[in-house]
């Protein structure tokens, strides 16, 4: 096979089709694990004090509401959406810069207030953009070899995370990327290609971090870049220019409550996030607080869940019965382990600040209703996978 | 096992079972990396971050204790302690926290800080405007700052720990301020209300000296001897009885341990040690003799006729001449120790205590200035005449008016101050009269024949030595001096240090870039002292000079190069009073506790026995008698209308003062010995460049004594009013 050749899941005529009408309508342990998480979510916001409470009622609220979405999505044929594409990618570009003629919360254009939440763009952006570049790269898949296809299919996640960087939200730009470098990765991008890709993001982090503001041109905020050196240079952090913000605190803090947390957790007694010592405990640093917490067998409760669930995704991917359901799975998939990875690796310290959600857990309406979304969609792909299997060609019932 | 069919993996394209297994491999990674940090954070160090945690949180807010109070013998408050309300900043949680290290590198506070530094500026209505603001901090050391920043900057650069008063008492922070701070946390961080006890002198400047200041316990005291055991940023005693009985006086700070959120707020209270109040100290001083002796000295020092008016300083002691209880002391000019309860600019500390002009306050002259005595040596002199029977009681001395030695080219002359001819006296007529020939005669015979074989000279300095002269007197009070007892030896000594000095050699071989400091090694920017003519130091009069017939002449009649403290002649009049004993002065009485119950007796140290024939004593005191109230006695224009038994001695020493200018120093002491009372009482008065004893100092005495016995001062009766 050449490397050039497009992924095809192989649509297996030879599967018996016995047991077909005791089907699963959907993925049992996808849902268990993206349930599990919600349930997490609830307990951990519930537990966190103050206005712990009232956030994990509104988060329940916004689980329900993703849940429905989910199972609504997962009974379509996701395969139409191909033909919105270009509707779809449009609308993330629109919602991404309407934000910028919004009021400003907190120095930041990212939301559009509605009634009832205020609506994360950049976030709905995630899953637009997932489906858009998946919709792209089949169109593309019969010309992979060619570098046009890799740099039109990278361009076309970037220029959004340019769109999303000012807002400013440099986490979701880097979703976004990461969704286009999957979205390549598995569609069958020959090696050679992601490699170069690889090494251009690496040239272009040279370039932002050292070359750039060796110039005076300051790509990144001031604060972002101090994170970023101060990852990379935790010394710098104790011996800090007298007055000046510590950029190591929140790391700091948040390394101390996950380390007090122990074994078992410190339940009620988890005075790091009880006293405000953790920040914003309920979104970025929300790990943290279920680490001190509920302690070592609390995260290892949520890491197993969110092992499962990127299990059960990959899964998705390999057994879609068409290269759309691959690719969506593959944008998924890179959101989700993007946000996880980023997401947790800073709470403990191996990970530059970047402000990413942990999905599903982090407080936050727009990142919630968005999972749930992702999740509908992969289920989706799942029973058009398996009634493609159960019978092919056999209509779908809806 | 049999799977289900519908879970078997459908085949997959190679290439896309790669990329699949490449992305699973991936995130096992990522989550094996996850899960060892997590199990090396919370198995392996959760100790040591749920330390970490606990710094965070946990917060020891000291609860002040009252320090003790001082009573005068009759149980009236002299100094007590005071609760008030104190607007605090924790450097620690500004906006931005301010440390050591941040001083020595930035010139001006965080703007953040700034801000918050003016927003509470305005509400206790403060200035804002920098002003020139010294920090004790290396390098530059003078910066514009707020008020506010300047307080903050100077008590970091001190104790870096401590939270900062930034205002107390009812005047700084009224209760609308206070509750106006209290309801508005939020917007003032590391800002706090804390109730402190601030020490209150009720007298104002009585007897500053005595009682001292207090202040915060320095980096030298802290864990010195006797500042053992107390946390910085203590208030201790720093000076005068509340140095002395500080271990009695401090209380003993509570501390409320409570838990704090990230913004340094208390959110619940932990555990509470209660603060121990200090003892109470009551002393042997009578706050109303105090009062009068404060108000004469200062009276007789501004009206003083001397070119150097006003005096730039005085003293007076009065004391019981049995037991050595000390019944008033007081140094003039004196000052109100509260200034040092309450933050104090540099200007207004350098202004009011620490330049040439302010006069020193701080020293108490009582016990910490030495000077020649004049003729209130004389006692001393008739002393040791009689005891070693150069003089007898009776024997006559022809006062011509000029008194020589030696003979020839060599013979030097003395005469009576005032060119005086008393004509042919015997001793107790020269102790009234004041004859110096009649003294000069005396040291001349108590000379030692040989001075180098008796280093430490003959029976005046004996007899000085038995008085006290030249040693502590061992009162209860921090600093004292030993002044200065003229010897051979002595002046051998002073010899060779002039001679040091002059050639730069032995402990002035080194000297600092100033010139103020020497030593035998060279220190970091010292230089090799330059040398001098000799005798160019003035450390001794003349080069080489051997003792000689005149210096002993001298300190017969107290003048030249004995040095002694107001106290010490107080001693000296005691004994010649009680006839037998150099009592040891003190001040301190017993402990109380709060409610007035005695805790602890403090032991009164034994005095000195000195064993002098009666008869010999009775001559003495008869001399002083007649010199204090009989017509013609050198202070009888004071004294003679005086009800009581006063006996007392004038005393006139010329000195060169800081000026380099040749003035009298003013004496008198006397008592009303326990024979001719059932209150007996010395006192010495000292004024500098006050002129005459009887004119500047004498009158002082004589309101100290109407008080003493009457219960009031009566009219100032200086001669030239």
């Amino acid at each position: 096979m050449s490397a050039t050749t497009p992924i095809q899941p192989v649509d297996d005529a030879v599967m018996p089709r016995s047991r077909s009408r005791s089907l699963p309508v959907f993925d049992p342990l996808l849902a268990l694990a993206a349930l599990g998480l919600s349930a997490c979510s609830y307990v951990t916001l519930n537990g966190l004090g103050g206005t712990g409470p009232a956030l994990a009622q509104r988060q329940a609220l916004y689980d329900g509401g993703g849940l429905l979405l989910a199972l609504l999505i997962s009974r379509f044929d996701y395969t139409r959406l191909r033909e919105f594409k270009y509707g779809l990618f449009g609308m993330m570009v629109l919602l991404n810069l309407v934000v910028y003629a919004m009021p400003a919360v907190a120095n930041a254009h990212r939301w559009i207030p509605l009634p009832l939440f205020s609506f994360q763009s950049s976030e709905f952006g995630k899953i637009l953009i997932v489906v858009a570049l998946a919709a792209f790269a089949v169109d593309r898949s019969r010309r992979l070899h060619e570098w046009r296809t890799t740099a039109r299919i990278m361009l076309l996640a970037i220029l959004p995370a340019l769109i999303v960087i000012p807002q400013p939200d440099l986490g979701t730009a880097m979703v976004y990327v990461a969704v286009g470098f999957s979205v390549l990765f598995f569609v069958g991008t020959p090696f050679k290609q992601i490699g170069a890709v690889i090494g251009i993001f690496a040239g272009a982090i040279v370039i932002v971090l050292v070359v750039a503001p060796a110039v005076g041109v300051h790509v990144l905020h001031g604060y972002q870049l101090d994170r970023l050196t101060a990852f990379l240079n935790p010394s710098s952090c104790s011996n800090l220019q007298p007055g000046a913000p510590n950029p190591c605190y929140q790391v700091q803090q948040s390394v101390i409550a996950i380390g007090s947390g122990q074994k078992t957790g410190l339940g009620v007694h988890a005075y790091q996030t009880r006293l405000g010592f953790l920040p914003v405990d309920y979104t970025d640093f929300v790990f943290a607080s279920i680490g001190e917490t509920y302690g070592f067998v609390g995260a290892g409760v949520v890491l197993s869940l969110y092992a499962l669930l990127i299990w059960r995704t990959l899964r998705i991917v390999a057994m879609s019965k068409n290269l759309f359901g691959t690719l969506i799975g593959a944008g998924v998939v890179a959101m989700l382990m993007f946000q996880i990875f980023v997401n947790v690796g800073v709470t403990i310290g191996i990970m530059p600040v970047t402000g990413v959600p942990l999905p599903l857990v982090s407080y936050g309406g727009s990142s919630v209703v968005v999972t749930f979304i992702a999740i509908g969609l992969l289920e989706s792909i799942y029973i058009q996978a398996r009634m493609a299997q159960a019978g092919k060609g056999r209509a779908l019932i809806n | 096992m049999s799977v289900p069919p519908e879970e078997r993996r459908p085949p997959l394209s190679p290439q896309l079972a790669l990329r699949v297994a490449i992305a699973g491999s991936f995130a096992l990674g990522m989550f094996a990396i996850i899960f060892f940090r997590l199990w090396f954070l919370q198995i392996l160090s959760g100790n040591q971050y749920v330390q970490a945690a606990a710094v965070n949180r946990l917060k020891d807010v000291p609860i002040a204790a009252p320090r003790g109070e001082i009573l005068d013998r009759s149980g009236r408050v002299l100094v007590d302690s005071v609760r008030e309300s104190a607007v605090v900043i924790s450097p620690e949680s500004l906006p931005v926290p301010v440390s050591l290290a941040a001083l020595n590198t930035i010139e001006q506070p965080p703007r953040a800080d700034n801000v918050l530094y003016d927003r509470l500026a305005r509400v206790l209505g403060m200035h804002t405007r920098p002003v020139r603001c010294h920090l004790y901090v290396a390098g530059v050391n003078t910066f514009r700052l707020s008020p506010i920043a300047c307080l903050v900057g100077q008590q970091v650069s001190l104790a870096p720990v401590q939270d900062v008063t930034v205002a107390s008492g009812p005047q700084q922070v009224p209760t609308a301020v206070e509750f106006y701070l209290a309801e508005r946390q939020a917007q003032f961080p590391g800002v706090s209300i804390r109730h402190v006890y601030t020490t209150n002198y009720p007298y104002g400047t009585l007897a500053a000296q005595v009682l001292g200041t207090v202040g915060q316990i320095s980096a030298g005291e802290l864990g010195s001897s006797p500042y053992k055991g107390i946390p910085q940023g203590s208030i201790v005693g720093q000076s005068g009885l509340e140095a002395q009985y500080n271990s009695f006086l401090q209380g003993r700070d509570g501390y409320q341990q409570v838990l704090v959120n990230a913004f340094g707020q208390p959110v619940s209270s932990i555990s509470t040690q209660a603060p121990a109040p200090g003892e109470n100290l009551r002393t042997s001083l009578d706050a109303a003799l105090q009062r009068v002796g404060q108000n004469a000295l200062a009276y007789s020092m501004s009206v003083n006729p001397s070119p150097f008016n006003p005096s730039p300083g005085g003293a007076f002691v009065a004391m019981d001449p049995v037991n050595g209880q000390v019944y008033a002391m007081g140094s003039g000019p004196s000052f109100n120790p509260g200034d040092f309860t309450h933050p104090m600019t540099q200007a207004y500390y350098d202004a009011h205590y620490r330049n040439a002009s302010s006069d020193y306050p701080l020293l108490n002259r009582a016990i910490q200035s030495a000077g020649p005595t004049g003729s209130t040596f004389k006692p001393i002199t008739a002393t040791a005449a009689l005891q070693s029977g150069v003089w007898a009681p009776n024997q006559l001395f022809d006062d011509t008016g000029l008194y020589c030695v030696g003979v020839g080219i060599s013979q030097q002359c003395r005469h009576n101050a005032g060119h005086a001819v008393y004509g042919v006296i015997d001793l107790r007529a020269a102790i009234k009269f004041s004859s110096d020939d009649f003294f000069y005669n005396l040291g001349v015979r108590l000379n030692p024949n040989h001075p180098s074989r008796h280093p430490n000279g003959g029976a005046l300095q004996l007899w000085a030595r038995r008085y006290g002269i030249g040693r502590p007197t061992g009162i209860d009070l921090p600093g004292e001096v030993s002044g200065t007892l003229p010897t051979p030896l002595w002046r051998e000594q002073r010899n060779l240090l002039e001679y040091q000095c002059d050639t730069a050699t032995g402990p002035f071989k080194y000297s600092n870039p100033s010139g103020t400091q020497s030593g035998p090694r060279r220190l970091p920017g010292w230089h090799r002292s330059p040398k001098h003519p000799p005798g160019g130091c003035g450390i001794a009069d003349g080069t080489n000079r051997p003792w000689s017939v005149g210096d002993s002449e001298n300190l017969a009649v107290g003048q030249g190069d004995v040095q002694v403290t107001p106290l010490q002649l107080a001693d000296v009049f005691s004994a010649v009073a009680n006839g037998h004993d150099v009592p040891t002065p003190h001040i301190g009485l017993d402990v109380q506790s709060a409610n007035g119950t005695v805790l602890q007796t403090i032991n009164q140290p034994a005095g000195h026995p000195i064993t002098v024939n009666p008869f010999y004593m009775d001559e003495i005191r008869q001399g002083l008698r007649e010199a204090a109230s009989w017509p013609g006695g050198t202070s009888a224009s004071v004294f003679s209308s005086f009800p009581e038994q006063v006996y007392g001695k004038t005393g006139t020493a010329q000195y060169f003062n800081a000026q380099h200018v040749q003035t009298d120093y003013a004496w008198y002491a006397c008592f009303v010995p326990p024979t001719a009372t059932t209150k007996p009482i010395v006192i010495v008065v000292w004024v500098e460049d006050g002129g005459y004893g009887a004119i500047a100092a004498a009158p002082v005495a004589r309101q100290m004594l109407s008080q003493w016995f009457f219960g009031r001062p009566g009219p100032y009766s200086g001669p030239w009013r």
